[in-house]
């Protein structure tokens, strides 16, 4: 265990129902980081979660605090907060008493609880609001006073469950810079639970990506984004083209009977590989000009950009650009050798246990 | 405007019938003497039964105070627990009204008898028999019995609204079991507490065969005294009159005083 790793999980299993929900999860997260866990719905994100604040006590497996061992240990016992997905703030108190309740248990003195309350609703940008009732509030007020009233008990770890699952767009991205910024000026550890891969890339250090129980790649969000370890990263990552090749030796891959320069290399000769093309490395240029060609099948304007959909021998390419093409028409597709990503074919994690 | 009253109609006439006549029934007759004319006298000779009035208060408030702690855990066991199994308790805690008040109470009379059950089976290792029916724990007894699920139903209709979530994040904030239930639970069921608390404590106090069946004649309560004064012996509507009227404005004091704190919605679900 490295030396500041604050919470790690030791081959965590979950079962619900008969049914194994976590197969399996090994993450180490390290202290004062902004780690992410990303998936689909049914994942094992939220479990992963829960184990971590104590509400699920994990069937095999071992959490560990620091150096402590906690896997047994209640959840009003662990220096963990959390921020819940429907915030679960106190209906029949006021704003300034839910941000104190954590406080008021701890005898905290008045004085002190009037100070780090007040604290609190500044940080959060709600000053003044303290007597208001909870049913007064906004979604995105009553988010930030489920991060207050988590953040005022100092925890070394704040879990968020899919935070801003429930606040419009605009809202949703002024709290991911606010959020951002709580966490620097802090200096805490977030745990942080989404299925929006666009959240996960803007906010974390660390993403973790999910799928059916079993952790699929922990990385930057640029590892995750431009190196994808297998089809399913590379497919919920972002849009992305993925198709089969063939690696024909060290840095040149055959796709669609086209040889493509590339920067991979380790592969056996002849070996059967997916390769994954982001649509904004593809580059349209005139037709025979490119490596492959093919026909503008639809155009669709996204706002910044063009999503535009060309058929080479049947394969659907999907290309990002900003300059608009015209339905039918013949084009090349270009691509430089670094946007091409190799990777080894059914590489999916599997569970171990 | 017109058309909707006239389909209130009917109900306007039951309640001019059924409501309005006999209350302004009682209110003549306990205003009157056997001539027809005007008298404060039946009132006045309420003073001679004071101590039957404050018996039916106590045995009612300390009913309803058994009901409060034996229903609460129930209630908020049964809402926590899961969907399925909560409808099959909710039947269970139902089952028992569907049989007829007057049967389960003289099943009770039998279970209580100097040579009735309870002391039969004590009379097996020698004890006994012990006095329990005509006593007024037996009375309280009936109370609790009959009434208890009306002190269930309302505390669960409120308790089943609280989110785990609620309870979760009062617990991860570093709430103990006994802090969750004081900090949280309990402020959060409180309109189910008092539409609970009404539901027990109304038919309790104005109740007149569990008194009877289970008291004895030494127990009387306020309930079978009116009924004395109408169908007994003692045969005074007047004076029978003026007791409902006292005890009638008893019960809305105490309505009042509850629906102050109270969640109309908790108590009407409950009856429905």
């Amino acid at each position: 265990m490295s030396q500041n790793t604050i919470v790690n999980l030791q081959n965590i299993v979950v079962n619900f129902d008969g049914e194994r929900v976590l197969k399996g999860i090994d993450l180490a997260i390290r202290d004062k980081e902004f780690v992410t866990l990303l998936g689909p719905s049914g994942c094992g994100k939220t479990t992963t979660l829960r184990v971590i604040g104590g509400f699920v006590k994990p069937d095999a497996g071992d959490v560990y605090f620091g150096e402590k061992k906690i896997t047994s240990l209640p959840p009003h016992k662990r220096e963990v907060n959390t921020v819940f997905q429907r915030y679960a703030l106190f209906p029949h108190l006021n704003v300034y008493e839910n941000i104190a309740f954590g406080l008021r248990l701890k005898r905290v003195p008045d004085q002190e609880v009037n100070r780090r309350v007040l604290e609190m609703l500044e940080l959060v940008n709600l000053s003044g609001f303290g007597k208001r009732k909870i049913e007064q509030m906004s979604g995105g007020q009553q988010q930030r006073v489920a991060i207050a009233r988590a953040l005022v008990n100092h925890p070394k770890v704040l879990l968020l469950d899919e935070p801003l699952g429930a606040l419009d767009l605009k809202l949703r991205k002024e709290m991911q810079n606010e959020l951002k910024r709580i966490q620097k000026s802090l200096e805490i550890t977030f745990v942080y639970v989404t299925h929006d891969q666009e959240e996960a890339l803007t906010m974390s250090d660390t993403v973790v990506v999910m799928k059916e129980g079993v952790i699929q790649q922990i990385g930057t969000p640029q590892d995750i984004y431009n190196e994808p370890v297998n089809s399913f990263v590379a497919d919920f990552i972002g849009e992305s083209n993925i198709i089969g090749g063939i690696m024909r030796e060290d840095f040149v891959v055959e796709i669609e009977g086209t040889a493509f320069d590339c920067v991979d290399k380790g592969f056996s000769k002849n070996e059967e590989v997916e390769v994954v093309i982001r649509p904004e490395d593809l580059i349209i240029s005139p037709a025979n000009h490119g490596f492959i060609t093919g026909m503008v099948e639809s155009v669709t304007f996204k706002g910044v950009h063009y999503e535009i959909i060309v058929d080479v021998d049947g394969f659907k390419w999907m290309v990002h650009t900003i300059k608009n093409q015209q339905v039918g028409e013949h084009v090349g597709l270009v691509v430089s050798a670094d946007d091409i990503h190799v990777m080894k074919k059914g590489q999916e994690v599997q569970a171990h246990v | 405007m017109f058309k909707s009253r006239l389909s209130a109609a009917p109900y306007l006439l039951w309640m001019g019938i059924f409501i309005i006549a006999p209350l302004l029934l009682v209110c003549y007759f306990a205003f009157t003497d056997a001539s027809g004319s005007f008298t404060l006298a039946n009132i006045q000779g309420l003073t001679a039964h004071v101590d039957v009035l404050l018996r039916s208060l106590w045995l009612a408030a300390v009913a309803t105070v058994i009901c409060l702690v034996l229903g609460y855990p129930v209630a908020y066991i049964l809402s926590r627990a899961e969907e399925g199994q909560q409808r099959i308790f909710l039947m269970l805690c139902l089952l028992p009204m569907w049989m007829n008040f007057l049967l389960r109470t003289y099943a009770w009379m039998t279970l209580l008898e100097n040579n009735g059950l309870i002391n039969r089976f004590f009379g097996l290792f020698g004890l006994g028999p012990f006095e329990m029916i005509n006593t007024q724990g037996a009375v309280v007894l009936g109370m609790v019995y009959n009434y208890l699920p009306f002190m269930i139903m309302p505390l669960y209709s409120i308790m089943v609204k609280i989110e785990n979530s609620t309870i979760q994040a009062a617990q991860d904030l570093g709430a103990n079991g006994v802090q969750v239930l004081f900090k949280v639970v309990l402020p959060l069921s409180v309109p189910g507490i008092t539409s609970g608390v009404i539901m027990v404590f109304v038919p309790a106090i104005s109740t007149f065969i569990i008194s009877k069946m289970l008291g004895g004649g030494s127990n009387l309560l306020i309930g079978d005294l009116i009924e004395l004064q109408f169908l007994g012996n003692a045969y005074n509507p007047h004076l029978g009159a003026a007791m409902s009227l006292v005890l009638m404005i008893i019960i809305l004091l105490c309505l009042g005083f509850l629906n102050y704190f109270g969640d109309e919605d908790a108590t009407r679900e409950a009856i429905l």
